[in-house]
């Protein structure tokens, strides 16, 4: 009974917000809408039993990148006209891949109606053994059978990585910047010295 | 950065330090007083608040001779006189507003009979600007509220004028 | 306690609704009080280093201070700037402090008071921690001002940069507590060390993570010397500028409900949580409760002796801290703790 009204509040929310993030005319809106979305979907996680993937959506997505969205959006200097403009040149564009889309959607409805992968039953049946919890069921699958799939993203988002700081990182030269292990191992001593000149001579700098 | 340096710095010796002494002043005794009931001792030579004094039979001490409103840099001091039924000089009108007043202590230099003075008192704050708007009754009643200290403060001073 | 409200009669559901909303507010009162307690004695032992008295004033030593404090500002007007992004700007402050409440849920008192003693409490812990920076961030944004907006900028960079050290450094924990439940981790602490001293923090390879995490928990909490979201001597208030009133108060209620937070994860996860700090059985006569009490006060106290004595870091500085010093340690930190535990035959 709890769970049924919780799934339901969980779906209904974040169908509602998945829909409102699109919709919403503010990015910014937009982007905190798609956070109640995945807030809604960790708790639907919670629900299955998969706690520890709840538990990483909120704080890979919600908490990281989320944030970095947002922190993007914010930034926008966003002229509501301009982007009007936009939505009639983009629109054949736009619909294409919004038909593309409801495509896949019936196309998956159907496959599920049609019962033939037997991954995530909604009977619940697919469920990780009782006894062992969650996050070791996944290390053992992931460190032993998916262990190059695994290690493989791995070097992928490596390679990601590196790929982005190479295109975005720029040398600038004449730029002085500090050098901090400099500024630390600088003392006092070597900083200042106390002269005492004779009178009339002044001092040497 | 020698060896020695790289310990320090990784150990964080110098915030260890930082933070001893501030643990040594945690248990000091602590400087400040408890204001409205804890009072700093006063020099007698602090300008406060304003004050006419009387002699001691009773009589104004002032004689209206406006050298005070001659000498006041920020022209606070208002004065008119005129002769008393009894013949002698007196002020019949003796205004100070203490929103102009910049407590440089002049008047009470300038005064040949002392009786403009500057008090100890320092907490006449107001609610109203027209309250620092000074006449003569307010300023002779404080020169009755205050005389013991005034001229308790004029005696200590004395020696050095 | 559902059990409790069963015997009173009453159907599942009912009694698992009411002992579900007692136990939050079991928790959620006393934090809140905790705070407000908490607050009047920051101000004492910052006073006190300062070499004055702090508060004196109202109640006995002035210990009821913030509540007048409280009174002041929940008869005060607020204010809604014209510009501002109506909801947003009311909703943020509500965020901060919810979350700041939220993550005390698992936080295991004692052996017995843990409002939910779920097996990923560390990772909730994590979570929740990350939806802190939204409070700030919304907050920064609606107001529809410069400094706010300044300070919601630096606060989201300054709390994703310490997440990921503090990230390792908990796996460190985890790895030698082998559980992500903090109950377990607290009890996989007794007689950690020459099976009398209760706690990581006296393992030597622990220790240097556990001052890391103090530092980074600074940095996470937005307090000093870390405290460049609000640095008023640059963006005024920051991100709190344009707030009054109770909202405001939901700040200031929340900030340190978060680093009370951390203090109780320092006390769970190196210094015992609720077991005394020797394994001697006479220690365990005195309640968990109290031992669990009695480390976060002494943290707090930590917090706030930093608070007294740092002068407040730079942004670059910070950043360079935890990207350029504290990522590539804890990370190594991780190779060494995990290499030791299978040398060591500890995941056998």
């Amino acid at each position: 009974m709890i769970q049924l009204i919780a799934f339901y509040l969980f779906a209904t929310l974040a169908t509602a917000a998945g829909a409102l993030t699109i919709l919403a005319r503010n990015p910014v809106h937009s982007v905190l809408w798609l956070i109640v979305a995945f807030f809604n979907a960790a708790g639907l996680m919670v629900l299955v039993g998969a706690e520890f993937i709840a538990m990483l959506l909120v704080i890979v997505y919600v908490g990281a990148v989320a944030v970095l969205f947002l922190f993007v959006v914010m930034m926008l200097d966003i002229d509501f006209a301009e982007l009007r403009a936009g939505f009639i040149r983009n629109f054949p564009l736009g619909f294409a891949l919004a038909l593309v889309l409801l495509m896949e959607l019936v196309l998956g409805a159907g496959a599920y109606k049609a019962g033939a992968l037997k991954l995530g039953t909604p009977d619940g049946s697919a469920t990780a053994a009782a006894g062992a919890s969650n996050i070791e069921a996944i290390g053992a699958l992931l460190y032993s059978r998916y262990l190059f799939l695994f290690e493989a993203a791995g070097l992928v988002l490596l390679v990601a990585m590196v790929g982005a700081i190479v295109l975005t990182h720029r040398q600038r030269s004449g730029v002085r910047g500090q050098n901090v292990a400099r500024q630390n191992a600088r003392r006092p001593d070597e900083a200042t010295h106390n002269v005492s000149p004779e009178v009339g001579k002044g001092v040497t700098l | 950065m020698t060896v020695a340096q790289l310990i320090k710095s990784f150990t964080l010796w110098e915030f260890l330090k930082a933070h001893l002494i501030t643990l040594k002043y945690f248990f000091k005794v602590k400087a400040t007083i408890n204001y409205p009931f804890e009072k700093n001792p006063l020099s007698p030579r602090f300008r406060g608040e304003h004050a006419l004094r009387r002699y001691p039979s009773g009589e104004e001490r002032c004689i209206a001779c406006k050298l005070c409103e001659a000498v006041c840099p920020a022209q606070a001091i208002t004065i008119e006189a005129e002769p008393r039924d009894d013949g002698s000089r007196r002020t019949t009108r003796y205004d100070i507003d203490m929103t102009k007043c910049i407590y440089c202590g002049f008047c009470q230099e300038a005064c040949p009979v002392d009786a403009i003075v500057e008090g100890p008192n320092l907490e006449f704050a107001t609610e109203t600007r027209e309250e620092l708007l000074y006449d003569k009754a307010k300023l002779l009643a404080n020169g009755d509220k205050w005389e013991r200290a005034l001229a308790a403060n004029l005696e200590a001073d004395a020696p050095y004028r | 306690m559902t059990a409790f409200f069963q015997s009173a009669g009453l159907p599942f559901e009912a009694a698992w609704l009411l002992a579900t909303v007692a136990g939050i507010l079991l928790i959620a009162f006393p934090v809140m009080l905790a705070v407000a307690i908490v607050i009047y004695f920051d101000r004492k032992i910052w006073a006190a280093m300062a070499l004055r008295k702090g508060p004196n004033v109202v109640g006995p030593f002035g210990i009821l201070q913030s509540f007048a404090d409280g009174l002041k500002v929940f008869l005060q007007e607020t204010i809604i700037p014209s510009a501002a992004n109506k909801g947003l700007f009311l909703i943020a402050p509500i965020i901060t402090f919810t979350v700041a409440l939220l993550a005390w849920a698992v936080i295991p008192f004692s052996a017995t008071a843990i409002l939910s003693n779920i097996n990923v409490g560390l990772l909730y812990i994590l979570a929740i921690s990350s939806l802190g920076v939204y409070g700030t961030v919304i907050a920064g944004w609606s107001s529809n001002s410069k400094y706010p907006f300044f300070s919601a900028m630096r606060a989201s960079a300054q709390m994703i940069s310490y997440e990921v050290s503090i990230g390792f450094i908990l796996i460190c924990v985890v790895l030698w507590a082998g559980s992500f439940n903090l109950d377990t981790i607290v009890q996989a602490q007794k007689g950690h060390v020459f099976g009398i001293v209760n706690g990581f923090v006296a393992n030597p390879l622990l220790f240097p993570m556990w001052v890391m995490f103090l530092i980074s928990g600074m940095a996470e909490t937005q307090r000093a010397p870390f405290d460049l979201t609000e640095a008023e001597s640059e963006l005024v208030a920051g991100y709190q500028t344009e707030y009054s009133s109770m909202a405001f108060a939901l700040y200031w209620l929340g900030e340190y409900a978060n680093v009370l937070l951390m203090c109780a994860l320092n006390a769970v996860l190196f210094w015992g949580g609720y077991l005394p700090p020797l394994d001697i059985p006479v220690l365990y006569a005195v309640p968990g409760l109290v031992w669990m009490l009695g480390k976060i006060l002494f943290f707090f106290f930590i917090f706030s002796w930093v608070k007294a004595t740092v002068p407040r870091y730079r942004y670059d500085q910070l950043m360079r801290l935890g990207w350029k010093v504290f990522l590539p340690v804890s990370l190594a930190w991780v190779v060494i703790v995990s290499g030791y535990l299978m040398i060591t035959g500890h995941f056998a």
